[in-house]
């Protein structure tokens, strides 16, 4: 119990999908002018990252490692990740229309978010782990606190970042700078905030 | 050459540029740049892959049904990078190491899902494959670039051998931590963007 929370909470701060491992940036540079797009998408992602990253957790663990077949593990993720990403936009586009038009083309992008296919390329990783390591993925219901931790670390990131260019629209930034390149050094302050958490030990 | 494949070539190295102009291809950029090793390979894997998928792409164009297209395209990529990615560890280990995961990472990179789309659906292979590699070197200089200033202010060497002369460091001279963290990647492609846009001014936004 103690290391699916010292997981999950370690999987939103520490190591932020954003700011720690600059997973997801392309998506999340182009969403976050305002706060209700980037928190549309915020959602779409820890959903997608919660459904994907379990079912490859148990790919991985139940198909590929006993046959021997490590080595398809890129091809079958992807698979996993582009027909659950489809399933997701019908059902956004059933159920909430207006996020649908809001979101436009991001949603079937969420499919090729390095962020998606970074968790379960991590999770890949941390299934050999140490058990004592509070990184260690060693049960489903450690994928499934990763999964969920990196999703709202994701999320939370960019819902951030929309708010501070919202604010940015009223600064005098210097014209070259102005859009992408201030936000790139924004989100490196941000990154640096982010690195305090580093010290924590949950 | 005909003149529309020179330009396929030159343009996405510095007018068009994949990072500073289509900010695509940001994430692996970031995360493999605080050496320059790694930057280098990353730089070359990259720019094969997208070559050679655009030739794929470009031959399978007219037979692709459209609804699958996106799958398809994945399929072929995830491929190219599972064969890539068993030659490194076979022969580069130590570097396929330190890249971890975003060898795999580079079937999510935006550039070559971009470029499949945007290019090689409409376009012959040759032509694709020249847009290919012009993407793949604007996408490696970029990281060289930053490589080259985060590894030699952060650890004082380059490729591994000391630049920085062992006797600065006795006079009080300090490699700066900062370098190899995360922020400063993107502080640093921050000011690039800067000197790139300051020089192309149509590229300014309002």
């Amino acid at each position: 119990m103690e290391h699916f929370f010292s997981l999950f909470v370690r999987s939103i701060f520490v190591d932020n999908m954003v700011f720690a491992f600059f997973l997801g940036m392309c998506s999340y540079l182009a969403v976050s002018k305002t706060v209700k797009t980037a928190f549309g998408l915020g959602i779409a992602v820890i959903f997608v990252q919660l459904i994907t990253l379990p079912i490859n957790y148990l790919l991985q663990t139940k198909v590929l490692d006993p046959m021997g077949l490590g080595f398809l593990s890129f091809i079958l993720f992807i698979a996993v990740i582009a027909g659950i990403t489809q399933l997701v936009e019908m059902v956004v586009e059933k159920f909430s229309p207006a996020l649908y038009n809001s979101l436009g083309i991001f949603l079937p992008l969420i499919a090729v978010n390095c962020a998606i296919m970074g968790g379960s390329l991590f999770m890949q990783q941390r299934i050999g782990m140490e058990p004592d390591n509070t990184q260690a993925i060693t049960s489903f219901a450690d994928s499934i606190s990763f999964a969920l931790g990196s999703g709202i670390g994701w999320a939370l990131a960019i819902v951030c970042l929309a708010a501070i260019r919202e604010k940015m629209e009223y600064s005098d930034v210097p014209k070259p700078l102005k859009g992408v390149g201030i936000a790139f050094i924004t989100v490196g302050l941000m990154s640096m905030a982010f690195m305090c958490f580093s010290g924590l030990a949950i | 050459m005909a003149n529309k494949n020179i330009k396929a070539l030159k343009e996405p190295i510095w007018v068009n540029s994949s990072i500073l102009v289509q900010i695509l291809g940001i994430c692996s950029a970031l995360a493999v740049t605080s050496q320059l090793k790694p930057a280098i390979v990353m730089g070359l894997s990259v720019t094969i892959i997208v070559a050679i998928s655009n030739v794929i792409i470009s031959l399978l164009r007219d037979t692709i049904p459209n609804r699958i297209r996106i799958i398809i395209q994945l399929v072929v990529v995830a491929a190219l990078v599972t064969i890539v990615s068993e030659i490194l560890k076979a022969f580069a280990y130590d570097v396929s190491v330190q890249l971890s995961v975003y060898v795999g990472l580079i079937i999510t990179n935006c550039i070559l899902m971009g470029r499949l789309e945007a290019f090689a659906m409409q376009n012959g292979p040759w032509p694709s494959f020249l847009d290919g590699i012009g993407n793949g070197i604007g996408y490696a200089a970029i990281l060289v670039v930053v490589a080259f200033v985060r590894e030699l202010f952060g650890s004082g060497t380059l490729f591994g051998y000391q630049i920085v002369p062992l006797n600065w460091y006795e006079h009080g001279y300090l490699n700066n931590g900062l370098m190899i963290m995360p922020p400063m990647a993107l502080i640093l492609v921050g000011c690039i963007i800067w000197v790139h846009r300051a020089k192309n001014k149509d590229l300014q936004e309002n």
